[in-house]
Parts: C-alpha cells; sequence; structure tokens
C-alpha cells in the first residue's frame, strides 16, 4: 500500500477516481495512482465534451488499454467546464506517469458541493488500499 | 527428452505493401481494346470523381505479392491449429472444388425460381439436415456468421415474446463462461445481459439460475458444452427451469461438433441455436470469414425465422415470408456459397460417419488432457469433452501464457486460444478436433512438454520466443494509440 | 475408414488406454442418457467422391439461369473477375487460416487486411475503412446504429431514400427493432427516378442521419449533391451506400460529398454471383469516427526489432472486451472476400477501373440505343450508370417470362417489391456484355412486346 501516492489535498472514490477542489464550486477529477498502474497502458481516453451535465456516478469518461475499457465513473455531479484533450488526445500513457499532475480528466461545475464533501480523505482512501492488500 | 521441432524453420521473403510495388503505367488487366473516347460524358460532369489513387502493377506484381504474403501465414494446411472454440478442422478439398462449379457461382440472387432449382434444393436438404442433426423444426440458412446467427435467434426470442404480449421480458441470463460475443448480441436486440457466475465445477448452477428467473427474464443463452469443453449435465432440467419460468433456451452452437451425431441440442430442450458452417461444418475460415450460422428453432418459433425461407411446395422449391417473422438480416439469402460447401460435407459424412466426428473429436482432446494435465494445470477437469482449458499456474520463472504460445509458434504450432474464457486465469484453450492424428498431437504434446521444461531450466529462450517468424511481438500498445490505418496515412 | 479421421483403431485403443477408459462412447457419460441418440441422425447415405461429383453436376443442372444470357442486377453485379483472383484465393494458407490473432502467424492476412483498408478507403475518398461486413445491407444498419449511438443531440429520426435497395431497408428495420430509431422514407419522383426535390424537407432538425445510394436500386445516380446540401444543413450524419461499387471507377467518391460513414458492397470487385453470399460488406468514415465504428481494424506498428508489421488494433471498441458496451456484436469479417476484392483493385489498378466503368458506361448506351427499336421506353429520366429501369407496354413479371423462354434472364421486375411498379423491368449490363447482347436483347424484346 505504502507503494501508491495518495496526495493530502484530494478527495477520492471507491473506484480510484479522485477530485481537487479548485474553488467556486469547480472540481478536477481523475484517476489515482493505484489505478494508474492496474490498468495497464493507456492507450485511448474518451473524455466528455465541454457543457456536457453528468450526473453522479454515472461513467463520466472511458479508458481504453489494448485488452480494456474501463469506465471512470463522475464523482460529482454538474456541468464540464474543461477536458485535458490537449494533452492526453496525444499522449494518453501521461496518465500512467503522471495521474494527479498532467494525467487529469477533467473539470467539473458541482450542482453542489455537498458529493464532494462525500468522498473519502485520505486516511479513508489509504484504508481502503490497505483493505485491498496490494 | 531432446526435442525436435515440427518442420518449421525460417523462410521469408520480404514483401512490401503492395502501392509500394505500384510503377506508374503498369497494367495487370486485360480488357477487350475500345474507343472510350466521350464515354464519360455520358455521366454528367458534377457527378465525376476527381481522383483514384489504387496500385499500378503488372500481372506477376500481384501474383508474386500475394503468393508472399501467403507464406507468413500459418494454417490448418500447414500445420496443427489447436485454437479451442474455434474447431479448426480439416477443410475438405472437395468442398472447394463443388463450390467452384459455374452452375453455383454464376447463378444470380434474382434468377427466376424454376431456373435455380439445384441451389433452392442444395438449401434446402441443407436445412433438414441440419434441422436433423440437432433435433430443430427448422433452419434459417440466412445469418452471415455466428454472431449474425446470435443476432437473429435472439431476434426470434424477442419476437416470440412480442407476440405473446409478454413486453416485460428484457433480460437475458448469460454464463461467466460464454462467448463475449453473447452480452453484445443481447444489447444489439435491446436486451439487457444479466451474468450468472458458474458453479465450482465450471457449470452451472441450476439453484443459482433458479433463484435468477423470473417474468423479466427473456432467455438464457448458454453454450454446450461450454467453453471450458464441460458438458452441462443438468441441462434437461436447466432447459424445464427456463420454460417454467417463461424464458426460452438459446444454445451457442459453438460447440456442436462435441456432441454432432452422438446427442441433439433439440431434444435437451434448447429452443433456438445458431450453428457455426465454419466450425463444425468443415467450411474454411478464410482468415476471419466468410463464416455462415444458419439459425435452428423448436417448432413454437418457426413463425418467427427471418425472412424469407425456403419451402418445398410439391415438387418445386421456393421462397416463403413469414407474416410474424424477425425480419429480413442482410441481402438475399446468406452465404449460399459457403452453405454448399458444408452441404457436401454432409453428404460425404452421411449416417455412417456423422458420429465419428464427435466421438473423435472427443477422444483427441481427452488424449491431450491426459498427457498434458500434469505438466499444465486443468482447473475445471471433469466432464470435458471436445476441448481442454489448461493454465499457467504451474510454470515457473514468470513464463506465462502469452510466452507459451510464442514458444509453440517457434516450435511449428499454432498456438490454442488464450486468455479465454476469462474465468480461468492464463487460459490456454486447446480444441484438437477430429481431423488431427495421434502422431500430430504427440508432437504438439510434446513441444509443450519441451516449453514447460526450458520455463524451469531457461526461461529466457521461451520469454524470447518466437524467433523464427518473420516478425516478433509487435508493440500493440503503439499501435492502438498512434493507429495508422491505411497506407500513407502516417501524420 | 472415413478419409478425414486418421486414427487407426489400433491407434484410438492406444489413445483411450492413455486416458484410462475402455471406450470412446465412456468419454460421453456425462451427457444424460435420455438425450443419447439409440441411432445417428437420418442423414442420406455417405457418398464417395466420385458419387458427390456427379450428385453436385446433377444439381447444377437444374441451375439453367446460371448459364443463360443476364441482364439480372438489382444489388449483385456479373463483372470480368481476373483470372488472378481465384488462382491466389485458392492458396490454402489464406482460406485455412483463422482470423489474424496471433500476429507472428498471421502476417499475411493482416498485410492484406491493411492494403484492402487502404484501397476501399481510397475508392470511396474516405480517411478509414474497416476490414469489412457481412455484406452491404448490414453494413448499412451498423452504420446508422453508429450514428444514433453517438450522435451528440440524441436525434433519432433516420431519412432514407425510398429508392435504396428494398432489401436494405428491411435489414436496418430489423435493426432498428433493438433501437430507438424511425424510419422515415424519401419518395422518389415518377418522372426522374431520383429522390423527389420536396422530399428533401423530411430532413429536419431531429433527423439524425440520412442514408441513400447511388446509382439507386432503379439504376439512377440521385442528385447527391443536393441530398448532401440537406444533410449538412441540418448537421446529420450523411450515409451514402453504394452497391455497384465499379462505379466509383467514374462516379464521385462519397468521401467528395462530405460523408460521416460511406458503405457498400464489394461484390462486384472481382467476386462471384453465388447466388447473393459470400459477398463483403464495406464500411468507411472519417479520421474522428474511428473509434466509434464496427469492426474490425488492422493497424500499422513496429515488432520488438523495430520492424513494420502489421495487428488488430483498437479492440478496446469490440464484443471481447466491451462485451455490452461495444460498438457492434460483429466479430468476424468477411475476410476472404475482402482479400478477392484487394486482388480485383490491385490488379484494375486506376487506370483498369476506370477502364471498366466506361465499358459499362458504354454497353449501357450500346442497349439504350438498340431499345429505340422497341416498345420499351427508359422509366425515369435521370441519370444512370450500367442499369437502366424500363417502362414495358405489359406487365414485366410476363415479360420476364417470355424472355426466359428464348434464353435471356431479361432483369429484374421491380413489382418484386413495389407491386404497383408492374411494367417497370430493372435491367442491369456489365463490361462482359457485347454489343451484339444488347441487339439480342432488343432484338428479343421486341418479339416479345412488340417493335
Amino acid at each position: 500500500m505504502a507503494n501508491y501516492i495518495v496526495p493530502n489535498d484530494l478527495r477520492y472514490t471507491k473506484t480510484h477516481e479522485w477530485a481537487k477542489d479548485l474553488g467556486g464550486n469547480k472540481f478536477r477529477v481523475g484517476i489515482t495512482d493505484y489505478a494508474a498502474k492496474h490498468i495497464g497502458d493507456v492507450t485511448y481516453v474518451e473524455l466528455p465534451h465541454i457543457d456536457d451535465e453528468l450526473d453522479k456516478d454515472e461513467p463520466g469518461c472511458v479508458i481504453e488499454t489494448v485488452k480494456s475499457s474501463e469506465d471512470v465513473y463522475n464523482s460529482i455531479g454538474g456541468t464540464v467546464v474543461l477536458e485535458n484533450g490537449d494533452i492526453l488526445n496525444e499522449n494518453p500513457e501521461i496518465i500512467n506517469s503522471d495521474p494527479y499532475g498532467e494525467g487529469w480528466l477533467y473539470e467539473i461545475k458541482a450542482k453542489s458541493a455537498d458529493d464532494f464533501k462525500a468522498l473519502m480523505s485520505r486516511a479513508e482512501y489509504e484504508k481502503l488500499l490497505e483493505e485491498l492488500g496490494d | 527428452m531432446s526435442y525436435t521441432s515440427n518442420g518449421f524453420t525460417d523462410i521469408k521473403f520480404h514483401e512490401e505493401i503492395i502501392f509500394e510495388r505500384s510503377r506508374p503505367g503498369r497494367c495487370a488487366y486485360s480488357l477487350p481494346a475500345k474507343d472510350l473516347t466521350g464515354v464519360a460524358d455520358l455521366i454528367p460532369a458534377d457527378l465525376r470523381r476527381k481522383e483514384l489513387d489504387l496500385p499500378e502493377l503488372s500481372e506477376i506484381d500481384v501474383v508474386r505479392h500475394y503468393t508472399r504474403l501467403s507464406t507468413y501465414n500459418f494454417s490448418i494446411d500447414h500445420t496443427f491449429y489447436p485454437l479451442g472454440s474455434c474447431t479448426m478442422k480439416y477443410n475438405p478439398k472437395i468442398n472447394e472444388k463443388m463450390a467452384r462449379l459455374s452452375a453455383f457461382t454464376d447463378l444470380h440472387p434474382e434468377t427466376p425460381l424454376d431456373r435455380a432449382q439445384g441451389t433452392l434444393k442444395m438449401m434446402f436438404d441443407l436445412q433438414h439436415m441440419l434441422a436433423e442433426v440437432s433435433g430443430f423444426a427448422e433452419v434459417s440458412l440466412n445469418p452471415a456468421a455466428g454472431a449474425h446467427g446470435e443476432y437473429t435467434g435472439l431476434g426470434v426470442v424477442r419476437k416470440y415474446h412480442q407476440k405473446r404480449g409478454d413486453l416485460k421480458r428484457k433480460k437475458v441470463i448469460i454464463p461467466d463462461s460464454a462467448h463475449g460475443t453473447n452480452p453484445a448480441s443481447c444489447a444489439v436486440n435491446g436486451f439487457e445481459a444479466v451474468v450468472l457466475e458458474s458453479g465450482p465445477d465450471g457449470k452451472i448452477c441450476l439453484d443459482c439460475l433458479k433463484g435468477m428467473l423470473n417474468d423479466e427474464v427473456a432467455a438464457i443463452m448458454l453454450t454446450n458444452p461450454n467453453t471450458l469443453g464441460v458438458f452441462e449435465t443438468d441441462i434437461c432440467a436447466i432447459t424445464k427451469a427456463c420454460h417454467d419460468a417463461g424464458a426460452l433456451v438459446y444454445g451457442d452452437g459453438a460447440n456442436l461438433n462435441a456432441i454432432m451425431g452422438v446427442a441433439r441440442p433439440g431434444d435437451m430442450g434448447i429452443d433456438v441455436m445458431h450453428f457455426n458452417l465454419h466450425k463444425t461444418f468443415s467450411t474454411p475460415h478464410g482468415g476471419g470469414g466468410p463464416g455462415s450460422g444458419p439459425v435452428g428453432v423448436a417448432k413454437h418459433l418457426v413463425e418467427f425465422l427471418p425472412n424469407p425461407v425456403v419451402r418445398k411446395v410439391g415438387d418445386r422449391y421456393e421462397f416463403a415470408l413469414l407474416k410474424d417473422s424477425m425480419g429480413r438480416v442482410r441481402s438475399f439469402y446468406g452465404n449460399v456459397g459457403i452453405a454448399l460447401r458444408a452441404y457436401v460435407y454432409l453428404l460425404e459424412l452421411g449416417k455412417e460417419h456423422i458420429a465419428e466426428v464427435a466421438e473423435h473429436a472427443v477422444l483427441n482432446a481427452n488424449y491431450i488432457k491426459a498427457k498434458l494435465k500434469d505438466v499444465y494445470n486443468v482447473k475445471y477437469s471433469n466432464d470435458t469433452l471436445h476441448e481442454t482449458v489448461f493454465d499457467d499456474s504451474k510454470l515457473p520463472n514468470h513464463v506465462t501464457t502469452m510466452d507459451v504460445a510464442k514458444g509453440l509458434i517457434d516450435r511449428g504450432y499454432h498456438p490454442p486460444t488464450v486468455y479465454f474464457p476469462l474465468i480461468v486465469h492464463g487460459a490456454l484453450m486447446v480444441e484438437p478436433t477430429e481431423t488431427e492424428s495421434k502422431e500430430t498431437m504427440d508432437g504438439f504434446i510434446d513441444a509443450l512438454k519441451d516449453i514447460a521444461e526450458k520455463a524451469a531450466s531457461d526461461p529466457q529462450s521461451i520469454l524470447n520466443a518466437p524467433t523464427k517468424t518473420y516478425i516478433k511481438r509487435p508493440d500493440e500498445t503503439l499501435a492502438a494509440r498512434k493507429p495508422v490505418l491505411k497506407y500513407g496515412a502516417e501524420k | 475408414m472415413m478419409r478425414y479421421l486418421p486414427n487407426t483403431p489400433a491407434e484410438v485403443k492406444e489413445m483411450l488406454t492413455a486416458i484410462g477408459v475402455g471406450s470412446v462412447r465412456d468419454l460421453f457419460k456425462c451427457v444424460p442418457q435420455n438425450v443419447l441418440l439409440k441411432e445417428p441422425p437420418a442423414l442420406p447415405k455417405a457418398l464417395s467422391e466420385m458419387e458427390i461429383e456427379r450428385h453436385m453436376a446433377e444439381l447444377g443442372e437444374k441451375n439453367t439461369g446460371a448459364a443463360m444470357l443476364s441482364f439480372l442486377g438489382g444489388g449483385c453485379y456479373r463483372h470480368y473477375a481476373p483470372s488472378l483472383i481465384d488462382q491466389m484465393l485458392i492458396r490454402s494458407e489464406f482460406y485455412t487460416a483463422y482470423t489474424p490473432y496471433q500476429p507472428e502467424a498471421s502476417q499475411g492476412t493482416l498485410r492484406a487486411i491493411f492494403e484492402f483498408q487502404t484501397m476501399i478507403a481510397n475508392l470511396f475518398g474516405m480517411d478509414v475503412s474497416n476490414a469489412s461486413m457481412y455484406d452491404g445491407a448490414t453494413a448499412a444498419a451498423e452504420a446508422v446504429m453508429m450514428a444514433l449511438r453517438n450522435d451528440r443531440k440524441k436525434r433519432t429520426r433516420i431519412v432514407v431514400a425510398s429508392t435504396l435497395h428494398p432489401h436494405y431497408i428491411q435489414t436496418l428495420k430489423t435493426y432498428l427493432e433493438g433501437f430507438a430509431g424511425e424510419v422515415v422514407l424519401m419518395e422518389f419522383d415518377q418522372t426522374t427516378g431520383r429522390v423527389a426535390d420536396k422530399e428533401l424537407a423530411k430532413i429536419d432538425k431531429n433527423t439524425v442521419a440520412v442514408l441513400f445510394q447511388y446509382p439507386n436500386w432503379f439504376g439512377v445516380i440521385e442528385d447527391i449533391h443536393a441530398i448532401a446540401k440537406a444533410a449538412k444543413a441540418v448537421e446529420a450524419w450523411l450515409i451514402p451506400a453504394v452497391i455497384e461499387t465499379t462505379a466509383l471507377g467514374i462516379l464521385t467518391a462519397p468521401g467528395e460529398l462530405g460523408a460521416d460513414i460511406a458503405v457498400g458492397e464489394g461484390q462486384p470487385l472481382g467476386i462471384p454471383l453465388n447466388y447473393g453470399g459470400p459477398g463483403v460488406g464495406l464500411f468507411t468514415t472519417r479520421n474522428d469516427h474511428v473509434r466509434k465504428m464496427p469492426g474490425r481494424l488492422v493497424g500499422k506498428t513496429a515488432d520488438r526489432e523495430g520492424k513494420e508489421c502489421f495487428v488488430l488494433t483498437l479492440s478496446a471498441r469490440e464484443q471481447h472486451i466491451k462485451r455490452e458496451k461495444a460498438t457492434s456484436n460483429i466479430c468476424s469479417n468477411q475476410g476472404l472476400m475482402a482479400l478477392a476484392a484487394s486482388m480485383y483493385l490491385a490488379t484494375m489498378g486506376k487506370e483498369g477501373l476506370r477502364t471498366v466503368a466506361l465499358l459499362n458506361l458504354k454497353r449501357r448506351d450500346c442497349l439504350v440505343k438498340a431499345l429505340a427499336k422497341t416498345k420499351a421506353k427508359l422509366a425515369f429520366t435521370g441519370p444512370s450508370y450500367n442499369e437502366i429501369s424500363l417502362k414495358l407496354p405489359m406487365k414485366a413479371d410476363a415479360v420476364i417470362e417470355k424472355m426466359a423462354a428464348e434464353g435471356i434472364l431479361a432483369g429484374v421486375p421491380a413489382s418484386r417489391y413495389y407491386p404497383a411498379l408492374d411494367n417497370i423491368l430493372i435491367t442491369a449490363t456489365t463490361e462482359l456484355h457485347s454489343c451484339a447482347d444488347a441487339e439480342r436483347f432488343a432484338t428479343t424484346l421486341a418479339k416479345v412486346i412488340g417493335g
């Protein structure tokens, strides 16, 4: 478990997504280091479009590898305001190498701040990783 | 043990992409010399194309190109090709010869029926023979492939429930050992696929199934024997439970070779099933097609078959349209040229030999299992018929199924199906078919034993495989990240 | 001994000993007794090779239509197929191989598909082609489903030219049973044989896709620019279908029209009639839609030594990975037929295909001129390629029967699908016809319907 980076300033989901509070009810989301290390070499990311309305827990985007296609669940209901296509369309592998930095997925304007608050803290997520025993 | 390979040595000529062979002004065709000046004006100028980029070659360029490409392939006619669930049996030459008779190849699908009675009789008789072999009331030859047959069969299921006004039935139960196509075929038909986990013996757990059956279930889709090669011993109880709950039973006919001539899916209570003529009935796989996926149905589903159906009226064969048909699924009447090959195959087998196919297929698979089960782990080993699923769990030094596959290529064998079914980690699914001799299988067994030995004594030699092929371990990630799908399309 | 079963009784015995059972039937103990057959299925008596040859020859004799002078088209066309195609197709390295899942053992198939994708994309003027679909009808249905699945505005109206081959329309309707989508037909103009101008108004803001065929089922080349313009105006997916693909030797390519997806049938490209199958479905699109496409794709990559090579790619779209969320349930292609079409295009090249197209035009022109001496009139004024609709002074069915008695298959009756058009005959000529054949057609027709 100690092998995975879990930054302090983010909140997490059970399905290994992270969210970062950007202020003004805006949040940036991505997948965690744990997910990035397990998924394999990312070949493509299907990002949402700006202005898409996404509910909490519906698939927000899809990450593909040679042999898999994984839904990434949207943890905060709202409207997509920015997506990271400029980087990820050309270099999807950045998700593997820098999942919390340049490998972010999209930014969402939340309907309510409650969704973010309901996510796991670093300590809670670390506990989950420990339980996974991996 | 000293190991000698299956006579496989390096052969290759380098061959470039066909566009690179092109030289302006070359010509490989022969058309009547005609003055064509001004002919283009018969088409208004705004409907004429601007440019067309195709290669320019002489005839020998084309012939050498494709001959050389063919040398880069493994095929059944080269070597043992034991892909599990694919039934890579020998493709008889008489099939090919008969399929090329001009009386069949030159027949147009809009020919007046009285002048197409030969092909129509062939289709009708083949339908009848397939029905007889499988225990169904009628068979349609329309579907072009196995997945297309699944699509069509599920369309029959949809129509059946619709006609009864039973519109709530939107779910199809699929065991986790099923082919990936099954859930996709459900989705295309507007059904929701629900997964049924296999029991510890690799079979359907009857009580679990009963727990899932309700008035929203349209059908269960099962393969018997399943993709582990394991026969569902409870099959009659399974079909009865489904029928009692108002659901139909769809049989995936991919594994029919295991029981053909010995037992019939229709007698087990299966309502609808597709056949794979390119598996069980010896028509060639063609490097990925064309296949043919006829659908057989029990009596209560005949009225929902796809249109048109071939019927015999008096002495005449003709097409009929069914009022409650699930619809038309393609142009014309199916891959008739493929159906003809299956027809010829069944003529040669006849009543005398039909059961020997399954008997020898099952014997061969069990022989390979017996010879290798101490070297490669078999997770589900009871009641297997025509195929056996080994895995890589006994192999040392991080040698995986993928490495075993590449090692087999170096030893002159096509690898088995790998990493499927998903419920066996690192699966190696071997289906020898009935057309392989004992000494061919002994060679394959020795090759797999040699690989297992080398995995322990010289793992690098397996991790480096293949070494004898024209190319070695292509970068699939690069291909998917930066797709180049057309010559000259690189950025 | 049966020739496809190599193991002798002695070998069978050795194998049974190795397994540890007494008889082959012991291996089937898992099959319930009540379903084990007491005797084999009632197939006919097994035939030897020579008996089969004789049987098939006799069966073939009943196909009297196969050797007649034929003007049948209507979605399946007889063309010149260079001899090298079948000579190469019979190489069992191609036809007895499976899907190229092991790239090291199937570079031949993979390279051939990559070249097929290239030649078909070029023929259609599109960015990318897949490795092929079952046939043109299923390719068209899959194209519409792709548009429905991926339309950002979630529109559901599918506007289809009524001049599209009837089997294609029927197949599309079957596929839409499992989908939310509604087909609206654009009726054709009885004078031109093209989609009527006013019908273009059916392409409205709820329209997700516009599907049409050129040359259409009546042989008429649609006003493709007008249809494209109407579709573009509402940003609907423009989906042209080309079934008589040799026409693309001269006609505007779908890509030039701005097609989003273009589909077709490859049978005319060197593949025999075979009573309508197997042919090969063609499916092309633009680069932006590649990952939404159904069907197999081959891509170029490098091996571990940096050597150029080819693999099946973008599989994450497909059924074996994405299961119920896949872009389609298709998991094969028409491999060998795609190979035949590639060999045809490589053999013809750009000059050859254009020459074939011009010869088709010239033959059609011969026929039109020869028909001047008959009471048959061209049914429509719209431009045509190699197929024309004739208006006859009597029912087309009756004419077809009388022409057949004279040894000629005259064409497809439009009444097969449009009962009201019972005096229209759809007649195709290709480069295989001579002008003398056209003369014979006209002379016989004059005899049947009067000159």
